[in-house]
């Protein structure tokens, strides 16, 4: 068993074991700060896939963006002075089973394909080639998004001043 | 079994999703709901980065990756703007009490 399984195994446990908390732990909070935990493991994981700027982006824009603005939510949304920060769930037990049954059913699906691999060298660095990707082919939706991104942020704003 | 392979990645990403879809069903706090939906987003960015790294497409999968991060993004803040929208409206944000679509 060499280092790179060791350091799969430890990110997967990671990213698992705090995804399951962040579904079923009752204190809002606590799940918030279990997302973080797996947000960086899913970091290391793109890192082991050889997606070093993806994993670095990750970093940037979940944990230092989406996780805050969560725990904004979290905040404004219940009354601080009470301090537990509870939240409730329905139809436990029906969704366990449901949600049990499909990942059993995708488990065998991923597990029985014959996936044709082609064992490709992993890149020294992907940025130079993103970055070329980027302006050249996919130079439409990259302005696309910028322009979303500036609708949402004008629409986020309006809404939540009114 | 010992060697890392595709299989490893994917079988993460389907736990990932299926835990995903546990929590958009069973919470009742949209803030929570919001949080099941950021790990399904994640689960697929891994199935996508994980076909970039071994499937023959060069880098177009991380460049979808990309993509997906920045829309979660947007989503995001545009969720929490309409979150706070029902909090002023209604006092709590439960899924399941919102049943009212005027006052």
């Amino acid at each position: 068993m060499g280092v790179y399984e060791i350091i799969f195994y430890l990110f997967a446990a990671v990213t698992l074991v705090s995804a399951v908390f962040v579904v079923t732990s009752r204190n809002i909070v606590r799940a918030a700060f279990n997302l973080l935990f797996t947000f960086f493991g899913v970091a290391g994981i793109y890192v082991l896939l050889g997606a070093d700027f993806v994993a670095i982006v990750q970093l940037i824009v979940y944990v230092g963006g989406i996780l805050i603005l969560l725990i904004f939510g979290v905040m404004i949304t219940n009354k601080i002075t009470e301090v537990d920060i509870k939240t409730g769930t329905i139809h436990t037990l029906p969704a366990a089973i449901g949600v049990g049954l499909f990942t059993g059913i995708v488990g065998a699906v991923v597990l029985n394909t014959e996936w044709r691999v082609v064992d490709s060298e992993m890149p020294e660095s992907t940025l130079t080639t993103l970055g070329t990707m980027l302006i050249t082919e996919y130079v439409l939706i990259f302005e696309l998004l910028g322009i979303l991104l500036l609708i949402a942020l004008i629409g986020a704003a309006s809404m939540a001043r009114k | 079994m010992l060697e890392i392979s595709l299989t490893h990645f994917l079988v993460v990403s389907s736990i990932l999703f299926c835990l995903g879809i546990y929590g958009v069903v069973t919470r009742k706090n949209a803030v929570m709901v919001l949080m099941g939906i950021e790990l399904i987003l994640n689960a697929s960015n891994i199935n996508f980065i994980a076909f970039a790294r071994y499937g023959n497409f060069g880098l177009q999968g991380q460049i979808v990756a990309l993509f997906v991060i920045v829309l979660a993004a947007a989503e995001a803040a545009i969720a929490l703007a309409i979150v706070l929208n029902v909090y002023k409206t209604f006092v709590n944000i439960n899924v399941d009490e919102l049943d009212t679509l005027r006052d």
